[in-house]
């Protein structure tokens, strides 16, 4: 039990210095970015887009894009780099958002996603984009491919993680369930499997269709270390994927309790806002409050 | 008589001797290592192989993840479970993104005979063919097994390869080298010219060889790639026969016969085909009484030619 108190004041230590360094912070304005990017990505003239998982999963991709993962933009193909994977790949806008924000790709190409001959498609492609590890879009595959990463990763020696984000309602995919059993009997601890549970699936409740909780309790019967985090608070953002680390010999699951849409008020819980577009008066709406969040988030 | 070899086992032994030169090849099982002969990488290599349980769908995306990252990943099942159930994963991270995922039907066609209907793959040719980006090879024996498992590690992307459960006679020339996409020609003829893949290759010389005493001239033509199909080829090795006629342990429908029928369509030459007529399998108690009951036999090949003579 020593060990588990020495870890305890380890992750302490390591959040008090997230906010001496303005590191939440810093995180809070790329979340807020990235969420600005995907009402831009949509836009207001009639185009469809995943305004819901994007936004409830942002704050998530923001740590890990913004602190934890180790990246090099200039070279995606880096053998030591940290890799993500949307396993619900219809929330790409965000991924997409937050590659740009690092440099992976002129922001304009941002702009032109779904246009034809695009380098950013509908759901991630490996080959067009560059940041991409791999093509997602059919759900409930995601984390065995995360698997596949992390074994390679495992048999060349490399120091890298493989960080993947699936869905709630992606829950009802079997193959969710393969990839936990597999990732369980090969051990594989380089790897954090993050639920984005933001209640909520195209058509209505998750609850109202196969009530996939309770999560927790599924993962950790499957062998997984388990962590419940609220989606939206950087601080217990971190500090989930810093306990991840501290666990060897089991994979890691992160339940992340999430809001669709969150950030955008008329968004927030809403099921319509799943892939839609947006009138002209929401369109602003959501730019104005998303500009007063990085106002308010400024040094 | 000739003699005859396991296609399966040439497949796991080849996978064997690339294991030791290549690092980077990797081996996924779907707890039928003991049928589809993977369980010799296995032995050899255990660090680079991961039975990934009865979860078919879970293997072939795991199989991309490690694609993605260097590795070239054989996949095994039978050919029912191995293209059918993984299909949505082959089509979609695999030839999508042109992953170097190489997936080996085992025990294809008919030749799982006693497990009957479920177990029998009548149409993994053509789902696999459909998909863009995809390799389909069917070798004809195993030393062609052995080729085609060698040029599936060179081939940049996704491949899916078929092989059958029982022994086969040795059909390829002494010396013979595989080349993607081009039929060889196993017996020169002059009347009609005959395709054929994997089991079927072999009774389509048995055909040759009978009607010759007959006085009729047949040419056989084996098929080991049928993506990328080579249309013009067998245009051209049609050109001047009287009559084609094509021979597959698989369905009609969007395999060799369907393939050549695309192949011929500017041709003023007829074809006809023998195939499995869009029935699925059954259980019987051998191979060739199956084959028999299907009517994929040396003597429908033989009526077929001279229904155009």
């Amino acid at each position: 039990m020593a060990n588990q108190e020495i870890i305890k004041q380890k992750l302490q230590y390591l959040e008090e210095q997230y906010h001496n360094h303005g590191t939440v912070k810093r995180i809070q304005r790329l979340a807020a970015q990235i969420r600005k990017d995907v009402v831009m990505m949509i836009g207001c003239e009639g185009h469809v887009g995943h305004l819901g998982g994007s936004c409830s999963s942002a704050d998530i991709v923001a740590a890990l894009y913004g602190r934890k993962m180790k990246l090099n933009p200039q070279n995606p193909d880096w053998e030591d780099r940290d890799r993500f994977l949307y396993s619900k790949g219809h929330a790409g806008i965000a991924q997409y958002a937050a590659l740009a924000e690092l440099g992976y790709f002129p922001k304009e190409d941002l702009w032109e996603v779904k246009n034809l001959g695009a380098r950013l498609q509908g759901h991630p492609d490996r080959i067009r984009t560059p940041g991409i590890e791999a093509n997602t879009g059919s759900l409930g595959q995601g984390l065995s491919i995360a698997n596949g990463m992390a074994l390679a990763m495992r048999l060349d020696n490399r120091p890298g993680k493989v960080y993947c984000v699936m869905g709630d309602g992606e829950q009802a995919e079997g193959q969710i369930w393969e990839a936990a059993m597999a990732a369980s009997a090969h051990k594989i601890d380089n790897l954090v499997g993050i639920i984005d549970q933001n209640r909520l699936q195209a058509t209505g409740a998750v609850s109202d269709r196969f009530d996939t909780n309770p999560l927790p309790e599924k993962w950790a019967a499957f062998g997984w270390h388990v962590i419940e985090i609220d989606g939206h608070k950087i601080e217990e953002i971190l500090r989930a994927l810093d306990e991840a680390d501290t666990i060897k010999g089991k994979p890691t699951a992160i339940i992340a309790h999430t809001v669709k849409g969150k950030g955008i008020s008329f968004a927030e819980n809403q099921t319509s806002f799943h892939n839609t577009a947006l009138t002209r008066e929401q369109y602003e709406t959501a730019l104005k409050e998303l500009d007063a969040q990085l106002a308010k988030l400024e040094r | 008589m000739s003699k005859t070899q396991s296609q399966r086992l040439a497949y796991g032994e080849e996978l064997v001797a690339l294991g030791y030169e290549n690092k980077d090849i990797v081996v996924l099982e779907a707890d039928l290592g003991k049928s589809t002969m993977s369980n010799l990488f296995q032995q050899e290599f255990p660090e680079r192989y991961f039975e990934m349980g009865i979860a078919e769908q879970d293997m072939i995306s795991t199989a991309a993840g490690l694609a993605v990252s260097g590795k070239t990943a054989f996949c095994n099942s039978f050919a029912v479970f191995a293209a059918g159930r993984p299909y949505d994963q082959i089509r979609q991270t695999v030839s999508v993104g042109k992953l170097n995922v190489k997936v080996c039907g085992s025990s294809a066609g008919l030749s799982d005979f006693g497990d009957g209907s479920s177990h029998q793959a009548v149409e993994d040719v053509a789902i696999m063919s459909a998909i863009p980006n995809m390799t389909v090879l069917t070798p004809c024996d195993a030393e062609e097994t052995r080729q085609c498992v060698r040029a599936a590690v060179e081939i940049h992307g996704p491949v899916y390869i078929r092989t059958m459960r029982n022994d086969l006679p040795d059909l390829l020339p002494e010396g013979a080298k595989f080349r993607l996409g081009e039929p060889r020609v196993l017996r020169e003829g002059t009347d009609t010219v005959v395709f054929a893949h994997g089991t079927m290759t072999g009774k389509a010389m048995e055909a040759a060889e009978a009607l010759e005493l007959e006085g009729i001239s047949v040419k056989v033509v084996n098929l080991c790639t049928m993506k990328p199909f080579p249309y013009e080829a067998v245009a051209k090795l049609a050109e001047g026969m009287k009559a084609a006629v094509t021979a597959e342990e698989h369905t009609y429908i969007g395999g060799l016969a369907s393939q050549t029928a695309l192949a011929l369509r500017k041709s003023k030459v007829p074809m006809d085909y023998v195939a499995i007529n869009d029935s699925f399998g059954q259980s019987a108690q051998g191979p060739e009484e199956l084959l028999e009951y299907y009517g994929l036999t040396k003597e429908a090949i033989i009526n077929k030619v001279k229904e155009f003579l």
